[in-house]
């Protein structure tokens, strides 16, 4: 049924820029490979569908069959013929796929991690391998990520006590001091009972990044956390998200990737009790050479269950390429769901390329409501001439559209120097490319 | 007090084919308070016309004038012209992604004054020009031309131009595809500006029915790439009865 998962599959862009990936995505199976050439094929630049797998025509194996494991062993070396990889080009990547070492010098970690923990958390500590609650929602589903776990002696490990409510963010500044400095982590982030915090991932300077962030969402608890890619022009990451939503517990997990040379972000979001809520936000800018790849994963794996997703991206210059896959699985028992997924992209310049998959398994009849959206719009010359016919100049009419396409998205941000962090970096980025 | 003054304009354009001439020596003066219609059958160049004058970068201009209150319109980007008071009200309006109505008009009203509209006024005018055209509220927070119909598509055409208060405005084809209804709202939305303010129009069309409701103070037929012929108010009545055949006679030029 990979046709039918597929359905709703669509690119937009310069299908040379096929190039910069080359085999990965010509070795997509045949199957998935016609119903990808349909969607892009279609003259309309805009594309709205469902693609519903319904009872009765389930797919052999479900997103929530994946293997997971903490043996290297069990984890195949990606290749383009892999699924879960087709769109990635995998020469890029490539460092992270070694079992390195973190490249730690005397005195001179291949990444600074600060770590500011706020008033009424819990001191910081530290998670051997299987020692938990690490281990307990993330389990590798790739190598890189079994890489990152084995290669982690000590995870950091950030805990909201039970029935705390923290004003303040947690800071967890992670600074990369070089592009050929191989570094592995992984962060344990837990709110407990009833609890509620922010976590802020920042992430600058270069490196090259196999990270786990494991997030144990207590139950009854809330967690927002605020991952940034706000890396130099050459680092690579790959990041595995994942969370465990207790009972009646929300989780609000938001994406922003502008920077890096390839960035590669897995979030997967499981419940695993009733009552649980998960938002998952996300927000790229890709330009010339930048690779920017997000995959979601929400298995509502419980009863009375609600997903949200939404996914908005812009792409100006050459070879900017984005890939967005959403997969959203709503298993037999999770009855009385209620998800939407949305990835939204802007092409503004020839060139540039997205992807965009969403995937929605649905093994009940029992929802209350399940859809997704997918389009992709091209900014064009007669978008611009029309614009700048009603005397506004090239600029200000590219600024109009993009800030007006992330308005509502950067509205959602609880933490006001984000969003102003957020507003200024895409205007320099406009700006950057402008000239 | 504007004048357009269009002066043996050429213009070309890139085909498959090669370079193709479209407009082969257009003389037009277009004043203040007056209104223009330039009719011809289809591929004459109207719009190409329109285009041209607006600065669309598909049209090479090889030969002639154009000057706006005197200055060199040639010489202008498309957003400098606008903002020197030129409007053109275009035939297939585009989408424009992630910008909503609202903040569409409120950036172009500060783009072409210099500086933001103060907000109580801005927002009453924006609600009666909406009402007179009547366009319902919510227009106002969808995304420019997204989804609309034809119809919404010219009301939100005549809207800018009420709005934006050009000096000349030049408009191409906005009674196509229009029904009565329709037709009539743009209609009075066009002569209310002409009333208010001292806009000077070139109304492109192919059909004589608009002119029942916009009175033109000259007419001229536009074939081949040039006005053929220019006259009052009674030559369009002369094309209602005997169409465009007339013209058409020998002018494969």
């Amino acid at each position: 049924m990979t046709t039918a998962d597929l359905k709703g599959a669509e690119n937009i862009g310069d299908p040379s820029t096929n190039g910069t990936v080359g085999h990965a995505a010509g070795a997509a199976p045949a199957a998935a490979r016609t119903a990808l050439d349909g969607a892009a094929s279609a003259a309309a630049p805009e594309l709205e569908d469902e693609a519903l797998t319904l009872p009765g025509e389930r797919a052999a194996l479900n997103r929530g069959a994946r293997r997971r494991s903490f043996d290297l062993a069990a984890h195949p070396r990606p290749t383009s013929g892999i699924e879960e990889w087709r769109f990635t080009p995998l020469r890029r990547f490539a460092a992270l796929f070694e079992d390195a070492p973190t490249d730690d010098r005397e005195g001179d970690p291949a990444l600074d991690h600060q770590v500011e923990v706020p008033e009424g958390a819990r001191d910081l500590s530290v998670l051997a391998p299987g020692e938990a609650p690490r281990g307990t929602a993330l389990v590798p589903e790739d190598l890189p990520a079994a890489i990152a776990s084995a290669r982690t002696e000590q995870a950091t490990h950030l805990v909201v006590p039970r029935n705390r409510a923290l004003a303040e963010p947690f800071r967890v500044e992670i600074t990369g001091r070089g592009a050929e400095r191989r570094g592995n982590a992984h962060l344990v982030l837990e709110t407990e009972e009833s609890s509620s915090a922010t976590f802020v991932l920042n992430h600058t300077g270069s490196a090259q990044y196999a990270q786990n962030v494991e997030m144990i969402v207590g139950d009854n608890s809330q967690m927002t956390v605020i991952a940034l890619q706000d890396w130099d022009d050459d680092a690579v990451h790959i990041a595995t998200h994942h969370a465990r939503v207790g009972r009646d517990a929300k989780l609000k997990h938001i994406v922003v990737s502008l920077g890096g040379s390839a960035v590669r972000v897995n979030a997967i979001g499981e419940f695993s009790a009733p009552g649980g809520e998960v938002e998952n936000l996300g927000l790229y800018f890709s330009d010339e050479d930048q690779f920017l790849e997000h995959r979601l994963f929400v298995d509502h794996a419980a009863p009375h269950c609600t997903s949200d997703v939404a996914y908005k991206g812009a792409l100006q210059g050459k070879r900017a390429r984005s890939v967005w896959v959403g997969d959203v699985l709503i298993r037999k028992e999770a009855e009385g769901t209620n998800t939407y997924e949305l990835n939204r992209n802007l092409v503004l310049t020839e060139g540039a390329r997205a992807d965009s998959v969403p995937n929605l398994e649905i093994e009940t009849g029992e929802i209350e409501g399940a859809g997704h959206a997918a389009a992709t719009g091209r900014f064009d010359d007669e978008q611009l001439f029309y614009l700048r016919a009603r005397g506004i100049p090239e600029l200000e009419a590219r600024r109009l559209v993009v800030r007006g396409f992330f308005a509502e998205l950067i509205q959602r941000i609880d933490v006001p120097e984000i969003r102003e962090h957020l507003t200024a970096s895409i205007e320099s980025e406009l700006a950057r490319s402008m000239n | 007090m504007s004048i357009l003054e269009i002066k043996n304009l050429h213009a070309t354009v890139e085909t498959p084919e090669g370079t193709k001439e479209i407009l082969k020596g257009v003389d037009l003066t277009i004043r203040s308070g007056e209104t223009h219609a330039i009719m011809g059958p289809n591929g004459s160049g109207k719009s190409t016309l329109a285009y041209a004058v607006a600065g669309h970068p598909k049209y090479e201009i090889t030969d002639g004038e154009l000057l706006l209150d005197g200055e060199d319109v040639l010489e202008m980007s498309v957003d400098e012209r606008a903002r020197a008071g030129l409007f053109l009200a275009m035939q297939y309006p585009v989408e424009v992604p992630g910008v909503t109505v609202s903040n569409f008009l409120r950036t172009a009203k500060t783009a072409i004054d210099g500086e933001a509209p103060a907000l109580r006024t801005w927002v009453k005018d924006v609600k009666g020009a909406m009402d007179g055209l009547r366009m319902d509220p919510v227009f106002a927070e969808r995304n420019v031309n997204e989804g609309f119909s034809g119809g919404e598509k010219k009301r939100h055409e005549i809207l800018q131009m009420e709005l934006l208060k050009p000096g000349i405005a030049i408009l191409d084809e906005t009674d196509s595809g229009l029904d009565v209804d329709a037709l009539r709202v743009v209609s009075d939305g066009i002569n209310r500006v002409k009333e208010n303010t001292e806009v000077g129009i070139m109304l492109i069309t192919h059909y004589t029915r608009i002119l029942q409701y916009v009175k033109p103070d000259f007419v001229h037929v536009f074939v081949g790439g040039r006005i053929a012929e220019e006259g009052g108010p009674e030559l369009a009545e002369r094309l209602e009865n005997e169409g465009y055949d007339r013209f058409l006679v020998g002018a494969g030029s």
